[in-house]
């Protein structure tokens, strides 16, 4: 039964994604790059969490995962001269980012095997190493463009590709960490002696989660790549994956609405303080220390009530009628 | 023999936390392993369920060598530990707890067959299945911990120090609920306890531990009996 109701919501999400594709000329281009960046900061935020939040992996080389996908994806739709519009660069296309997301997820397989070892800050800085290895060498192979990046990418990425990706990855994880498996990463997050004490191979569970994780990381690479048509090296630093590790601890490690929530607040957050623009990695930096310190839990903790949201809107957006039930 | 531990060495770096302990259960007894706190008795139980490196020694399951299986393997043979610490998932339901103490089962019927039974056992525990593990009293999760072990269905239960941390009278009622374990579904228990006049009186066989050795064992009743050990653990004169 409720299964079933996931499904119908996926299939009801790529339904209402083709729509709103079909209009996305109505918007302002300003505000259509904002709502693409939405989509592709919840793929990643939400598949970071994963790691981070279900796994209880502290990972610090998403970006890295992002720029394999970017780069593997880029190369194969260049070298097929795919043009947006034409039949077959639907399927080639989608086939370049599954393409980019096997690339990541393998280099997540080589990630997620430290963390066999490692704990802690020991995986977060190793993590953080393995990523900016990425990135170096992309950043001398010379056929990537090197540092001045590669340029020319077809813009195939669209709302629809990247809102379709969305619902597919927040189906996925959904279910994966509902389903009687999923629990085994909870267990593993929560205790992972307690949880091989009863079973649950703690070991298959960390490299699941880096492979899956890394895997839609590369996807959102791969759109990155598609919708904005230019990508270099620095694109994919060190801050990149700081950032979404950001928006996966204000919206609540392993907390799925949550990440959602804080991937398009903390999208949007930014734009909306131009001004001060430059400070942003500083306000971001307080901010993570702040919540850290303050709601570690997360800003909606582990569960975001929709309900109690719902009735916070209404309460103010409503005249007093309708009020609480 | 169940099970049989030959010269099992245990260390952390340079600690050697067990060095030569064999150790052996018979099917459907209750053995108890008491002896000072770091005398090595977590880490045996550690090591026999997988969770912990060996450094040495032999550990056999029903003549087949468990030694270096890793621990998911250990449980799926039969093998279920209600750790010290009772380490019950604080963000898990009491229930999704004791659903992952029957993570490797797939007889669903099987499973709420057993969880009523552990509810029977454990009538608290019933109140409180909605609850995270984590806001359960220190007894509950006890139970909890036992009750999970026992979902999965395990024919040699391993229970590290199920009386510490809890109150005086609920530590009769888990001792008695080992016993009743014990005679009702056949499980064979090897159980390690600071509280030994507690352990002795339930168990059928002992070994005695101190630093990391075995110091002596024998029946129950004779290591109950014996004046050192009187002395020594009993806290008598
Ligand atoms: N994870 C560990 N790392 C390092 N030393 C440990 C660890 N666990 C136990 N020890 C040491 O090993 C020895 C035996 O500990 P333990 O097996 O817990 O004994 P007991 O359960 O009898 O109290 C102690 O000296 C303890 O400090
Ligand atoms: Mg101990």
């Amino acid at each position: 039964m409720k299964r079933h109701r996931s499904k119908i919501y996926l299939l009801l999400a790529l339904v209402a994604a083709a729509i709103v594709a079909k209009y996305q000329t109505a918007i302002s281009p300003y505000y259509f790059q904002i709502i693409i960046y939405i989509g592709i900061n919840i793929i990643l935020a939400s598949s970071l969490n994963l790691i981070n939040g279900f796994a209880g992996q502290f990972s610090l080389g998403h970006a890295g995962f992002m720029a394999l996908g970017a780069y593997t994806s880029a190369v194969i739709t260049s070298s097929l001269h795919l043009s947006p519009g034409t039949a077959v660069s639907y399927p080639l296309f989608a086939g370049a980012l599954i393409c980019g997301g096997l690339v990541a997820s393998v280099f997540g397989l080589l990630v997620g095997i430290p963390s066999l070892r490692l704990k802690g800050d020991y995986l977060a800085i190793t993590t953080l190493g393995l990523g900016e290895i990425i990135r170096v060498i992309i950043q001398s192979l010379g056929f990537l463009g090197a540092a001045r990046g590669f340029t020319g990418i077809a813009k195939l990425a669209d709302f629809f590709w990247v809102y379709a990706v969305v619902a597919i990855v927040i189906f996925t994880i959904a279910n994966l960490v509902k389903s009687t498996y999923g629990k085994g990463f909870l267990a593993v997050r929560d205790d992972e002696i307690a949880a091989e004490a009863v079973g649950v191979d703690a070991t298959r569970y960390k490299i699941v989660a880096f492979i899956t994780g890394a895997f839609f990381a590369g996807i959102a690479g791969g759109l990155y790549a598609h919708f904005v048509t230019y990508i270099n090296p620095s694109q994919f630093g060190f801050l990149r994956s700081f950032e979404i590790v950001v928006m996966v601890v204000v919206g609540g490690m392993g907390n799925i609405a949550g990440v959602i929530l804080a991937a398009a607040v903390l999208t949007i957050l930014p734009e909306a303080l131009r001004a001060v623009a430059q400070y942003r990695m500083v306000i971001y930096a307080f901010l993570l220390i702040v919540i850290m310190i303050s709601r570690p839990q997360g800003l909606f903790g582990q569960r975001l009530d929709w309900s109690r949201v719902w009735r916070w809107v209404t309460r103010r957006s409503s005249s007093p009628a309708k009020g609480e039930s | 023999m169940m099970l049989e531990i030959d010269n099992l060495e245990v260390a952390y770096g340079a600690v050697r936390a067990v060095k030569g302990i064999s150790l052996n259960v018979a099917q459907g007894k209750i053995v108890t392993m008491i002896g000072a706190n770091g005398a090595g008795k977590s880490s045996t139980l550690r090591a026999i369920s997988g969770i912990t490196r060996t450094s040495g020694g032999r550990i056999r399951f029903d003549g087949r060598d468990i030694t270096t299986m890793p621990a998911h393997k250990i449980v799926a043979l039969g093998i279920s530990q209600a750790p010290e610490g009772r380490m019950i998932f604080a963000n898990l339901t009491a229930r999704e707890n004791l659903a992952m103490g029957a993570y490797l089962r797939r007889d669903t019927e099987g499973i709420e067959k057993d969880m009523d039974y552990v509810f029977a056992m454990f009538p608290k525990l019933k109140d409180r299945i909605d609850q995270p593990g984590g806001k359960l009293s220190g007894g509950e999760q006890q139970m909890l911990a036992i009750a999970r072990a026992l979902l999965a269905r395990p024919r040699l239960l391993l229970l590290d120090e199920p009386s510490l941390g809890i109150a005086p009278i609920l530590v009769r009622t888990i001792f008695e609920k080992i016993v009743e374990i014990n005679r009702e579904l056949g499980t064979t228990i090897l159980l390690v306890e600071q509280n030994a006049r507690m352990a002795l009186s339930i168990a059928d066989y002992a070994y005695v531990l101190e630093t990391g050795e075995v110091r002596l064992h024998g029946n129950a009743a004779e290591i109950a009996s014996d004046d050192e050990i009187r002395k020594a653990y009993l806290g008598e004169r």
